[in-house]
């Protein structure tokens, strides 16, 4: 287990390398660089901003002051913001935006898990039909139309809740729930087929024939065994949360880190871009680690191959 | 009672009928087609991509406006004999907009399925034939790349390359094969050990006829599946790109472009924004119900 851990935890550190500096070339790369703009700008005052923002170093040096700073941890300038670095925007709009995403990943896998695994226990039933015939809703109907489809009846026509902003958990539930549709259907149909798996398995009919009731079996053996696969996606799951962050927040309104993602994209804030987009890959790259060895730490059956190999 | 043999007759071997086959022989593809019409919902999603595919191709021959005519005197109308679904704010007509959408959709959908599969085919097959060391690294590769969200750098790739159809197909190319190659590999993998593959090397067919010819073929149920099922989360993708401003050039429109303008005048005009979503919502479901469909058809393990 801990040569594992280590051997991850090196191909993390190298992912991390790897996404930081991928990104930092790709941005690099756009030509005509951040100032250059339709209207020439004296060249004085040209060089002048970019001599502010190091812009005039040689690039392996950019390349390198870019790296050292972020191992500090710091993101260095907006181009956009005056006086305003990275740093803020994330520390602004990141405690907005996790917040948002833990209350959709918890509604998911509330409402998700147990709808799947009563469809499983039920299959082909009614509840069954009407479970899975609204998960698949979910995952075919986009978050950026969820989202509006919500506003549109519960804030503009029925006007139970608040259209846009943030502050009370009121202003939450309805960009919750955009958020959370995709992960609650995508967890439902999951646990639907992990659960109709784990009934066909052998030792349930083990345990069924030495008397156990069917909801002893149900709890001890079923549940535990067919919740383990949704670990694994919880990773990916997060992921789509975040990216779905990006239109839920702008459409309502939510002073969130995605909302700024998409603004700086409009703004060509290049640094913005940059340190957001290498924040949100570090963070999620971690969050997969964690999940994985979250997941090897609770199933045994992968601690045994482990070993073996 | 005695048994004697007399009380017995023999029967005539009748060879011909032995051998004869009662039912007729049914290859592969035509068992799965036969499952793939049995699932009701499959075939409802079959049927509306058809319909879909009929309507974009001629739908924007037949109207008499174009996605870019302006009436600026018909601004926001509702419904009406002259527009079907009414205009948008520059008085454009939504139902020829929604259709040119739909081109504009399937073609980056099926465009960028096929990118996607050539890639990953051509990565997985090599991966899974040689095995070994080459493989080792090439998978090392891929589950480097799969560790990032790949979304970021669709995004990153829109911002750098400005936004536009071909590049949309680019960016979305160069990042979704990861999940085809790694198929196709597993496919690979295990047919590349079977009888048919030492036969097809002992009458001397190269490596590359064998990859082609005997194994990418014998692993197509799989490669189908994810390559139908890949089409939605591509267009997911343009009408999310689309959505926060990195899609297609104006005055054309895919649907997400087509939800993003809507949303401008959603609180006073909100039919506006309802078709487009509509449009997105049936395709993906029934590209999802396909590509459900297709899974279980395909799969041999669940052959009756």
């Amino acid at each position: 287990m801990g040569s594992y851990i280590l051997k991850r935890f090196v191909s993390v550190v190298l992912v991390v390398f790897v996404v930081s500096t991928a990104t930092f070339a790709l941005m690099r790369a756009i030509p005509g660089g951040p100032f250059r703009r339709e209207k020439a700008l004296p060249p004085a005052i040209q060089r002048n901003i970019e001599a502010r923002y190091k812009l005039n170093d040689p690039l392996i040096k950019q390349y390198a002051d870019y790296m050292k700073n972020l191992l500090k941890g710091d993101f260095g300038p907006s181009y956009k913001y005056l006086g305003r670095s990275v740093n803020d925007i994330i520390r602004d709009g990141f405690p907005v935006s996790a917040v948002l995403g833990l209350l959709a990943i918890a509604f998911a896998i509330i409402v998700g898990v147990p709808a799947g695994i009563i469809s499983a226990l039920n299959q082909n039933k009614w509840q069954d039909n009407v479970a899975m015939g609204i998960a698949i809703i979910g995952v075919s109907v986009p978050s950026f139309v969820m989202a509006t489809l919500l506003m549109y009846v519960f804030a503009v026509k029925l006007r139970w809740l608040p259209a846009a902003m943030w502050g009370t958990p009121k202003h939450a539930i309805l960009p919750m729930l955009a958020l959370a549709a995709f992960p609650a259907a995508f967890f439902a149909r999951l646990m639907r087929s992990s659960t109709l798996d784990v009934l066909s398995q052998d030792y349930i009919r083990t345990a069924r024939s030495k008397g156990l009731s069917w909801t002893a079996v149900v709890y001890k053996h079923v549940l535990k065994n067919a919740i383990l696969p949704l670990v694994t996606y919880l990773g990916p799951q997060v992921a789509a949360i975040t990216t779905g962050s990006f239109v839920v927040e702008n459409i309502f309104a939510i002073p969130g880190l995605g909302r700024y993602y998409v603004t700086s994209i409009y703004n060509r804030d290049y640094t913005t871009i940059l340190g957001v987009t290498i924040f949100y890959a570090v963070l999620l790259v971690l969050l997969n680690f964690v999940v994985d060895i979250a997941y090897r730490w609770i199933d045994p059956r992968i601690k045994l191959t482990a070993a073996k190999e | 009672m005695e048994y004697s043999p007399n009380l017995f007759k023999p029967v005539a071997k009748d060879i011909e009928a032995a051998e004869a086959i009662v039912r007729p022989s049914v290859t592969y593809w035509q068992d799965a087609w036969r499952r793939l019409k049995q699932n009701r919902m499959a075939m409802v999603g079959l049927w509306t991509i058809v319909v879909i595919l009929l309507i974009a191709v001629f739908g924007p021959m037949i109207s008499p406006y174009s996605y870019a005519d302006q009436e600026l005197v018909a601004q926001n109308q509702g419904p009406s004999a002259k527009y079907w679904l009414g205009t948008d704010d520059l008085g454009r007509d939504i139902l020829t907009r929604l259709m040119y959408g739909a081109r504009i959709s399937l073609t980056v959908g099926v465009l960028a399925s096929v990118l996607n599969l050539t890639v990953g085919v051509v990565y997985g097959g090599i991966s899974g034939f040689y095995g070994g060391r080459v493989d080792n690294i090439m998978m090392r590769i891929v589950e480097i790349l799969t560790a990032i969200p790949m979304l970021l750098y669709v995004i990153l790739l829109m911002v750098i390359l400005e936004p536009g159809l071909q590049n949309i197909l680019i960016a979305l190319g160069l990042v979704y094969w990861l999940s085809m190659a790694r198929i196709v590999r597993g496919q690979v993998l295990s047919l590349k050990e079977q009888d048919f593959v030492l036969a097809a090397r002992t009458i001397g067919a190269n490596n590359w006829r064998i990859i082609l010819r005997h194994l990418v073929p014998n692993a197509m149920g799989p490669i189908i599946v994810t390559a139908t099922l890949n089409i939605p989360s591509a267009i997911f993708t343009e009408a999310f790109l689309s959505f926060i401003g990195l899609g297609v050039n104006a005055p054309m429109a895919s649907w997400g472009a087509l939800a993003s303008d809507a949303l401008q005048v959603f609180r006073s005009h909100p039919a506006q924004l309802f078709y487009p979503a509509v449009a997105i919502s049936v395709t993906m479901f029934a590209f999802n119900f396909l590509g459900d469909g297709l899974r279980d058809a395909l799969d041999p393990k669940q052959r009756k």
